[in-house]
């Protein structure tokens, strides 16, 4: 069988990956560079007073210590992503004395050597006068605003609180959600070079266009001399999508010290100068007849942010949408606190409010003693409720029972504490997974030689998803070639823009407009064109406007699909099924195997689908019973930002996984009919857990991490 | 962090002006921290300071010995299961690699506080000036040998196999050579935090000895934690049996994760000599173990988890083919 959509194959990047051979940005070393090491505030609110730079300045080899003194006006401020601009925060250290969160970078100094930046930061000394900070949603100070005054839509139909009054049975309960972090193994590297007026910048980036338009506005330069160079990211779950202030603060370092300046900040430092996930709070209503089909649907949510910028999860987005329910009232509040701003990390809306919305079904499932799986089954829908649009495709209840039959559900006792293994309570629960299927406008120039081979250039990213391999089997098959002929060049914004790689939306946005291309070049020798062929293309998927492509040159994205606009709702969906065991006097719970289910459209690339589903369900485990940022909420900083102490699972951890990606051909979302995976597998997974929890001790989770401590009473 | 000049050390001596390199797995990681600030550094690893040997008297374990080394010694698991155990459960297998047994049982620790020096109040940090983990983020801190002063929890794992097998440690100091009991090497906060062993500066640790006894067979190390693997306790025992029967002839105790110090608990030792050992009788063990424990908001779970581990300890050594 020829290579193309759908053929298992390795990574093409994964030697040079598994050899070294693949430069991350922090592998760039240029010659002469200089080396910059950041200084970040140990206090969330205030001013600096005061800072003594005799000592760091005495050290051998300093260039330049940087500060609000000579940086103010540096960087111009630029709008907040949400709000059509580039950044993640528009927070700009450096820029005056005013301190907004803990961690906020107060100075950077350059040396010739890393030692030597390094010695000065540590004697560099900085006064300042603290202000009590309001850590996060019980602290004096904060201020809460509806969602609604920024322009979020919260879903609504019918009248949820009667319709919850009048029903048979119901349920209430609060959950909550803690700050993470993503914590990339690549730290947050930059390195930027002048050369000839024209910047270059190497830095792991999720969106190289968005970064070389963002940093031109901050340093009011042209965007055309800009230069940014990401052909590898080491992990970034969000954290690289937009623009953090740090490469600005380092491009304008080396303008001035003319030579080239690398920055890899710390860990610690990592968890400050970028974004994370957002705590929440939530609460939630169901109510259902006796046949379990839900009458009412009320979903409230709390989330922190920073003082300045309104970052919403707004996960009631999707929860509002996923089963037929005729009454829904939701809400998002944002709460905001002196705090670093917080922003997209894997599943954004959905790992949070899904937690909620699926521990619910699962409390209601018990006040019906109905099967759980029954439960979504009987809500199962077409249509999402709140506007009445189809779905393009769903086939839930095909992931259901796929799932359901892998793990052997049907042998579950449904009464908590009914079954164990020696010690160990063992318990069994499930959620439904969804991620709404995004595309967005993108552009790729293919070149077939007469040879045979292929170039496909695109400025998409591959952030460890497998990309590179997805977006070649594409060109393989629209082209007719095997995929070892193809060559793929992505992450470089000289090459033709793609969106942001987020939403889930590379895959499909960018080998479609690759087949388009491709098609392109077949008809053309079709018609006799001799030689080396070179197709230039562009795709504005249907539902977003044609100046798309245009925007998307300055750096802005245009994404469409999902559940909300559009004449259609676009998702993917799953079923996750978890066995857990707790310790019956300890408490330790552990996860011996789950099942994942999937019906997310054509798998372009089945090996790497297989990863990042199966990575998905990891990362749902950790973020059930792992993953926290602890902070001290006296002074608004957090305390666990490293990699011992910040928990994610380890290999110890995770045993058996399964995935099962089921057969579907929706011929409506798209040409080649792709949906994203890259976050659905981390969907439910947490609350499959916290469901398999309750069924293996009789106490109900709800508060993410699940500890031992919730566990002892 | 800052410069220091680097020596090797040629001969086991006692040497006040420097801080001893071994795995660097902690020394390391504070200097990073700017928590240690030593201006010498002595590299010990070229050091003969490395064996491993069982003999009539008992276990042998030089101060360079890593901690994988002794984890997988096959006859240190068959005959003195707590001490490859505790090490076996400590860390990841990289930093077992590296990390020596003298330098493991001098770690610090993780205490969020100590290591973030932005906070000015850490008694053992900055003597005199509080104790910023009362009151603030405090899970994972001690329930036992605490103080006003000072609530920072002993984060090893050897340690506690160690004091349950009233093992020496062999130190080289300044007058010469001495032994003393492990159980004397650490000491609890107090009024003095910053004082945490019974070290001179200077002083060498060289090796440990663990004495034979009839209950080292029936042993074990039993470690409560978030993760399955790479995660401090959050309790753990130590538990070393001798049984006549069902009947407890001699008991060793020591706990872990909820002290200040490695912890011997004598108080449930006592109460289990001479009796049969079951639920009621380790549950009472249990609950002697932790009468004096004091809690601070987050951490309020460790004394009940500090005696389930306890309990569960007991029975499993009990069930041991030993
Ligand atoms: C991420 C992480 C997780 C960890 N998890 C665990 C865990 O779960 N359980 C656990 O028990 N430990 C754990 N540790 C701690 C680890 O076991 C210790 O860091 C290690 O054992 C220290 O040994 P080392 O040889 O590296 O010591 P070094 O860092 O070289 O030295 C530590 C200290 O001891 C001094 N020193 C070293 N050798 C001697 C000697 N012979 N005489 C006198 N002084 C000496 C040094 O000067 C220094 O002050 C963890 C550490 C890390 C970094």
């Amino acid at each position: 069988m020829p290579d193309g959509i759908g053929t298992d194959h390795q990574r093409i990047d994964g030697r040079a990956k598994v050899t070294g051979g693949a430069r991350y940005a922090s592998d760039v070393m240029l010659g002469n560079v200089a080396h910059a090491w950041l200084v970040t505030s140990a206090i969330a609110r205030g001013h600096i007073t005061g800072m003594d730079e005799a000592a760091a300045r005495a050290v051998p080899g300093v260039l330049e210590v940087f500060s609000h003194r000579n940086m103010h006006g540096a960087v111009a401020e630029t709008e907040f992503f949400a709000k059509g601009g580039y950044v993640g925060s528009t927070i700009r250290p450096l820029e005056s004395d005013r301190i907004w969160h803990d961690g906020q970078i107060v100075a950077m100094v350059v040396a010739d050597t890393l030692e030597a930046a390094r010695e000065a930061a540590f004697r560099l000394q900085v006064e300042y006068r603290e202000e009590q900070p309001a850590a996060g949603f019980d602290a004096a100070g904060v201020e809460v605003k509806a969602a609604s005054e920024g322009g979020f839509e919260d879903p609504e139909v019918g009248d949820a609180d009667r319709a919850y009054g009048n029903a048979e049975v119901k349920i209430e309960a609060e959950y909550s959600t803690p700050t993470q972090h993503h914590n990339p193994i690549e730290l947050f590297t930059t390195t930027a070079h002048w050369v000839g007026g024209k910047l270059e910048l190497h830095e792991g980036s999720q969106f190289v266009h968005g970064l070389k338009n963002g940093v031109a506005a901050q340093l009011g330069i042209d965007p055309a001399d800009v230069h940014v160079v990401s052909p590898f990211v080491g992990g970034a779950f969000g954290s690289r999508g937009s623009l953090t202030q740090r490469t600005a603060l380092v491009a304008e370092a080396a303008r001035r010290l003319g030579r080239p300046v690398k920055l890899v900040p710390t860990r610690d430092q990592g968890f400050t100068i970028a974004t994370y996930r957002a705590e929440t709070r939530q609460k939630v209503k169901l109510a259902a007849g006796r046949d379990g089909k839900l009458q009412a649907l009320v979903h409230e949510g709390w989330e922190v942010t920073s003082r300045p910028d309104p970052y919403k999860v707004g996960g009631t987005a999707t929860t509002a949408r996923i089963y037929a329910c005729p009454n829904v009232r939701t809400k998002v509040n944002l709460v905001h606190a002196d705090r670093n701003t917080p922003g997209f990390m894997r599943s954004p809306p959905e790992l949070p409010y899904m937690f909620a919305l699926e521990s619910a079904m699962d409390e209601l499932a018990v006040a019906l003693n109905m099967d759980p799986v029954e439960l979504r089954r009987v809500n199962d829908t077409q249509r999402e409720p709140i506007k009445g649009l189809p779905y393009s495709s769903r086939n839930l209840v095909g992931c259901l029972d796929a799932g359901a039959k892998a793990f052997g559900w049907e042998r579950r006792n449904p009464a908590p504490r009914s079954m164990r293994q020696g010690e160990w309570l063992v318990g069994w629960g499930m959620a439904t997974s969804i991620y709404p299927t995004h595309i967005g406008a993108a552009t790729a120039r293919v070149t077939l030689l007469p040879s045979g081979h292929a170039r496909v250039q695109t400025a998409a990213h591959d952030v460890g998803t497998g990309a590179y391999t997805a977006i070649g089997l594409a060109a393989a098959e629209g082209l007719g070639v095997s995929l070892d002929k193809v060559a793929v060049e992505l992450g470089d914004s000289d090459l033709p823009p793609a969106p942001v790689a987020g939403g889930s939306n590379t895959t499909a946005s960018v080998c479609n407009v690759v087949m388009k291309a491709c098609d392109e070049i077949r008809a053309r020798r079709a018609q006799g064109q001799q030689g080396a062929i070179e197709v230039y293309a562009e795709n504005v998927p249907e539902g977003l406007p044609p100046e798309a492509i245009g925007k998307l040159y300055q750096g802005r994205n245009a994404l469409g699909g999902g559940l909300e606009g559009g004449k259609q709702a676009m998702a993917a969906f799953g079923a996750i099924f978890v066995e857990v065991r707790v310790h019956e006097r300890t408490r330790e719970v552990r996860v011996p195997r789950a099942v994942g289910a999937f019906a997310a459209g054509r798998i372009v690339s089945p090996r790497q689908a297989h990863s990042q589903l199966t990575g998905g369900m990891i990362w749902g485990i950790g973020a059930a019973l792992h993953e926290t940022t602890e902070i001290d909420h006296r002074t608004a900083r957090y305390m666990n930002d490293n990699l011992s102490e910040y928990l994610v699972p380890v290999n110890a951890d995770i045993q058996q996984l399964d995935v099962i990606m089921l057969d579907e051909r929706d011929s409506q979302a798209n040409p080649l009919g792709i949906k994203g995976i890259g976050e659905l597998g981390n969907v439910g997974t947490n609350a499959a857990v916290a469901n398999a929890v309750f069924h293996a001790t009789g106490t109900r989770p709800r508060h993410l991490p699940v500890r031992i401590e919730q566990l002892l009473g | 962090m800052r410069p220091f000049s680097y020596m090797r050390a040629d001969a086991p001596k006692a040497d006040a002006a420097a801080s001893f390199l071994a795995g660097g797995t902690t020394l390391l990681d504070l200097m990073k921290l700017d928590v240690l600030r030593p201006e010498r550094v002595a590299d010990i690893n070229g050091l003969a300071l490395s064996g491993v040997r069982l003999d009539a008297h008992g276990l042998h374990l030089g101060a360079l010995a890593r901690m994988s080394e002794v984890a997988d010694h096959a006859e240190v698991k068959r005959h003195y299961p707590v001490v490859a155990q505790s090490l076996m459960l400590a860390a990841s297998p990289q930093i077992r690699n590296m990390a020596s047994l003298g330098g493991n049982v001098l770690q610090r620790t993780r205490c969020p506080y100590f290591r973030d020096t932005s906070y000015t109040a850490c008694n053992k940090r900055n003597p005199g000036s509080g104790c910023s983990a009362i009151g603030g983020v405090n899970r994972l801190q001690a329930v036992l040998g605490t103080s006003e002063a000072c609530i920072a929890a002993y984060p090893g794992d050897f340690a506690q196999a160690l004091v349950v097998l009233d093992a020496e440690v062999e130190v080289q100091g300044a007058q010469g050579r001495r032994r003393m009991r492990f159980a004397e090497l650490h000491v609890a906060p107090g009024q003095a935090p910053q004082r945490e062993t019974t070290l001179q500066p200077g002083d060498l640790i060289t090796g440990f000895s663990v004495p034979a006894g009839a209950w080292t067979a029936r042993s074990l190390y039993l470690k409560v934690r978030d993760r399955e693997s790479y995660a401090f306790a959050l309790a753990s025992a130590a538990v070393a049996l001798q049984l006549e029967g069902e009947t407890v002839r001699e008991v060793r105790i020591a706990l872990g994760g909820v002290a200040t110090v490695p912890w011997r608990a004598h108080d449930a030792e006592a109460e289990l000599r001479g009796k049969r050992l079951d639920e009621a009788s380790a549950t009472r063990a249990a609950a002697a173990a932790f009468a004096s424990a004091q809690t601070h908001g987050e951490n309020a779970f460790k004394p009940e988890l500090g005696r389930r581990t306890l309990v569960r300890a007991l029975l499993q050594a009990k069930q041991m083919e030993a």
